[in-house]
Order: C-alpha cells, then structure tokens, then sequence
C-alpha cells in the first residue's frame, strides 16, 4: 500500500453499521460467550462437585443430563469444569505468542535490512515443521506438564504474528503520518507504543482470536496425547482419551468433551472470521 | 532457473543443519537426568554413574556433539535409552513407513474429492452445492480430528481397529502393507489391510480435504471468469473440456500450493489420529519417547521428520518451478 492511499481514505463508516451483516460475529461471540461464562461461573452452574462419585459409566438420566463417566463421575460437571484449563492455558500461551510475535514482527519490519532478514529465515525454517513436532520438543525438554505445554501452543503460534506485523509495517513505515512523527524526533519507544501498536491493534485482535480457536485444539491435542498435566484434572482431551477406553460401555464421555470442543473452536473461528470482516483486515483465512 | 534452484538446495541444507543443532540443545538443557528417570529416584549412584558413562552423557556438550554429528553421518540414530540394546533405526522405519502409507491413503482420498468438491462448488456458487461444501469445509476444520475419529469408530464398529494387520499373518517385504499387497496382486490381503487401514485414513483425509476444496473453489471461480475462458466457451467448447483442458491446470497450482502447506498439519493429524486408533506409526512412538524420557528417540524422530520435510519442500518447490513458466523465467508472479 503507498502513502497516498493510506492518507485519503474515506472515513470508515461506524463499525455498529456493519454488524448486522457479520451474522459470524454473532454466532461465533455467542459460543465463545457461553464457554467463557461456563468457566468463570463453573462451580455455579455445574450441578454438582467437580471430584463427586456416583455410579460407574450410568446412562444418561435426568440427575446426570450426560451420564457419568468411568471414573464414576458426572460427564456434564467435568466438560463445564474443563473449559477452564482449556481457556487458560490457550490465553495464557497466546497471550505469550502476541508478544513475542509483535515485537519481532515490528522489529523486522521496521529495522529492514539484516535484521529482518535473520527473523524471517528463521521464521521460514519455524514454520517448515510441523507444529506438533515444535510441541513435542519443547515438552520433552521441559518434562511433560502444563507450563510446557502452554509454552510449547505459545511457540507454535508466534510465526503468524510476526509475519502479519512484519507485513503490515512495511506499508505503516512510509505512510505520512509516520514520516512525519519520525521527522518530528519521535524515540523509537514512543513511535513503537504511540504509533505502531495503535495502527496494528485490529490485525492483532483478529489474529489473537483465530490464534485461540487453534490454541485450543493445541492444548486439546497434548492431553489428548497424554503429555500434558495430571490426566485425572477436569480437560476435554484427557476426558477424551480416558473415554476413547470404554466406547463399548458408554459413549457420552467421549461425545460430550469432543463436542464441547469442537463448538469452542467452531465458536473462535466465526468470531475470528466475523471480527475480520469487521474491521476489514486482509489476513489468511484458513 | 539453476541459480533459484541452487539457492534453495543451500537453504535446504542450512535449514536442516540448524534443525539438528536446536534437536540436540534442546534435549542438553532439560532439568531431568535421563538416566535418573530411568532408574529412579533411589537408585545407586555409582550404578547412574556407570551408564552415564556408557552413553557419554559426562563429557562436555561439544565433544557430545562431535560424538553425535559423526554418528549421524554414519547414519546411525544410536540406541534407545529406555530400551538398551534397541536400535532405533529398525523400530523408526517401521514406525515411519506405516505413518507414510497412512497420510498417502489420506492424500489419496482428499485430493481427488477436495477438487471434485471444489469445482462442484465453484460452477454452482452461491447456491445450496457452494453452502453444503462451506458449511462441510467448516466443521473439518473445527472439529478435531481424534474426535472425529472417535466419531467413525462409532459409527462404524465392525471396522478393526488397532493393528494394522491381522495377527498370525505373513511378514511383508516392505512397510506398506496395503500398496505392496495391491501391487503384488495379493487381493485378498489387500482387502484385509484395507480395512484396518479405512477409518485411520478416511479420518485423516479430512483435514486436507477442507482446505482443498475451498482453496480449490476460490482457484476455480478466479480462472472461471478469466477472457480465455470465455473465448473457449465462445467458441464453442462444452463446459466439461473448459474445466478439465483450460481451468484446472490453471487452478492445480493454487491447490499444489496449498497441499505443500498442509504437509505440517497432515503429518499433526496423522500423529492424533494414530493415537485413536493405535496405529503403530511415528506418532505413537515419539510419544512414548517424552512419557519415558527416552531422548534418544525423540531425537531420532525429530530429525527424520525434519528431514522428510526439507526433502518435501524442496521437492514441492522444484515442481513449481517446473509447473510454473513465470518463475523457471525467473520473473516473481
């Protein structure tokens, strides 16, 4: 983009205009809504306690919506109760990912020349691996547990940062109101926290949201695989592959945590899509 | 085009040399000691000592390292730690070649249907084809795949799962069980491994297949309203010869492009899918590596999948190059 066309754009209309025509926004906000809430407010709105005992692998009834699972335990509490570790161990690592990410993807794009060179090579070399190789290796140097884990979803994402901040600096370096800021003396500290980080706020949001619905899977995945934290915790992937054992019994506890997943992202997904087309950021789609 | 093409095959080898330094620090800095874990937290220390020895865990770092590189170059990946005596290359190319005939009976599956399903819903976009395949294409990728193969063995229980081959049956020649049976004419074998192998990689196909069919889609409709096209149609072309002779080499680019891109994810999946089903591949494997603190084969698995990856791109880019005139012109597109 040159200076020209950043200079005389129209001013956006106001984006409440546009919001009835993202149904997205709603559908997604919703179920990102509804799994937020469920876990500030689980020990409110599960019917019982998370660690209570029951009857082995009982079908579903109308004391347990979902039945109850092998370990004796009530399936709809546990999948209420593992939003939680799923939520905070995606925001966490995300949150970590945004600003490794930023900070590199501004330093590269503003530096240029060598720097941006070294970042970006690195960066390729980064995302020619699987991702699920990079977690590997960080949980298997950290010793399997939740710190790893969220570093390793933290690590895996980071690439997508920078790459889309690196691009959006290179237009933002020459548009005028930067040249001007710089020509003026602006420390480098006050252009990157006054100047750079207002202008690229929308493309984070939009990238941090989408960046959650993959980190959940993420986070999903490792327990899944068991390599996560203690697999008696409340998560939708260790419930998962603890129901995967006992399909022929019963088959809520494997239908109930896998769904509550595949909403989550679902959820992430549409508001990540929504937002975007909100604020109308150009970034990849898939 | 030579000098392009050298200077990926540079980057190739630097990104494969970096590979190999970060796989052998990040295994050096770990809190735990290996050989600890091993024997446990009461084991006698001159025991510890003994088997440091043996593995060289007490020289310095670099003199490991030169110990390491010279063994890889012999092509040797050592042995393993929790199984003394192991060699991993044999255990590794067994792993690897049933996690290889898994993710191509996936690719085989996507590829076809994602561009069936993508041209499909380029010629009637904007109507319920284009919506069924979009609304599909969503649900693939926010259902995760160990769900969704959770889902299949559900809905189809007489399918084996596990092995993936009958017990009591013969040694194969290769570690494609199910191609070497098709192509040495063993049918009926080919129908025994076909089974075992059907849900793991109809499973697997739909992480591809989404993307393949929407990136395909989008490549369609972009060709579809191209002059050229129009002319054909002007003069008289069926919309069938259109779309195979003019619009699909087209598009097979954007979706060669994107297939590349998928090679990561495809090779994630494969990993969580061979977990649902205990399919003996890499991903089992490496996993019980970490929970065993076997670093000798995390390392192995590590490197092979980094290297499988530097050759897959390097391939992928030379196909571009071939495929592509702009860039064997060496003009940027």
């Amino acid at each position: 983009m040159s200076s020209a066309s950043l200079d005389n754009v129209r001013p956006a209309p106001p984006i409440s205009s546009k919001l009835w025509r993202v149904p997205g926004v709603w559908v997604g906000g919703g179920l990102v809504f509804l799994f937020v809430f469920a876990a500030i407010f689980a020990n409110a709105v599960s019917p019982y306690s998370v660690d209570a005992r029951f009857g082995k692998n009982l079908p579903p009834s109308w004391q347990h919506w979902l039945g109850t699972d092998s370990n004796e335990k009530d399936v709809l509490t546990r999948v209420i109760h593992g939003s939680r570790l799923s939520l905070v161990a995606s925001i966490t690592s995300i949150s970590c990912a945004v600003i490794i990410g930023v900070s590199l993807g501004m330093l590269a794009g503003y530096k240029g020349g060598r720097t941006d060179m070294l970042i970006m090579r690195l960066i390729d070399i980064w995302l020619s691996f699987p991702s699920l190789l990079i977690a590997f290796l960080v949980i298997a140097a950290l010793s399997p547990g939740w710190i790893a884990v969220i570093l390793a979803v933290a690590l895996i994402n980071v690439p997508v940062f920078t790459r889309q901040i690196r691009a959006e600096m290179l237009s933002l370096k020459h548009a005028g109101y930067v040249e001007s800021s710089i020509a003026a003396g602006a420390t480098p500290f006050y252009l990157v926290l006054f100047v750079f980080l207002p202008a690229v706020t929308g493309t984070i949001w939009v990238l941090a949201t989408l960046g959650l619905g993959h980190a959940i899977l993420e986070v999903a995945a490792l327990s899944f695989l068991g390599i996560a934290g203690d697999p008696s915790h409340a998560e939708w992937g260790s419930m998962l592959v603890e129901a995967k054992e006992h399909l022929a019994i019963t088959i809520w506890p494997a239908i109930a945590p896998g769904v509550a997943i595949s909403l989550t992202i679902l959820g992430f997904n549409l508001f990540g899509d929504g937002l975007r087309e909100l604020l109308n950021r150009r970034t990849r789609s898939f | 085009m030579w000098g392009v093409l050298l200077k990926r095959l540079v980057q190739a080898v630097a990104t494969m040399v970096i590979a190999v330094l970060v796989v052998f620090l990040a295994l050096r800095i770990l809190p735990v000691n290996p050989v600890m874990a091993r024997f446990g937290q009461h084991a006698v220390p001159e025991k510890i000592e003994l088997e440091m020895e043996r593995m060289g865990w007490n020289k310095p770092v670099w003199q490991q390292a030169l110990a390491f590189g010279n063994q890889l170059l012999h092509g040797d990946l050592g042995e393993s730690f929790a199984r003394p005596g192991e060699r991993i290359s044999v255990r590794l190319g067994e792993a690897l070649s049933a996690t290889l005939e898994l993710t191509l009976a996936a690719m085989l599956i996507a590829v076809p249907l994602g561009i069936f399903v993508g041209t499909v819903a380029a010629i009637w976009r904007n109507s319920w084809p284009d919506w069924i395949s979009m609304a599909v294409a969503l649900l693939g990728v926010s259902v995760p795949v160990f769900f969704l193969a959770i889902c299949l063995i559900l809905a189809f229980p007489s399918m084996p799962t596990g092995l993936r081959k009958p017990p009591g049956t013969p040694d194969f020649h290769t570690g494609f069980y199910f191609f070497e049976s098709l192509v040495t004419g063993n049918f009926r074998m080919a129908v025994v491994c076909g089974r075992h192998l059907a849900l793991p990689a109809l499973a697997l196909s739909t992480i591809p297949l989404a993307v393949i069919s929407r990136v395909t889609r989008n490549a369609m409709l972009e060709v579809l309203d191209a002059d050229y096209l129009r002319t054909a149609r002007a003069k008289g072309a069926g919309i069938l010869r259109v779309i195979a002779r003019h619009a699909m080499p087209n598009a097979s680019l954007s979706v060669l492009n994107i297939v590349g891109f998928q090679l990561g994810v495809l090779l994630s999946g494969a990993i969580l899918t061979e977990k649902v089903f205990n399919w003996p591949g890499l991903g089992n494997y490496v996993v019980d590596g970490i929970r065993d603190y076997d670093y000798a084969v995390v390392q192995a698995c590590a490197l092979v999948t980094a290297g499988i990856f530097v050759v897959l791109n390097l391939t992928l880019d030379i196909l571009f190059l071939l495929l592509d005139p702009r860039l064997r012109e060496g003009r940027q597109s």
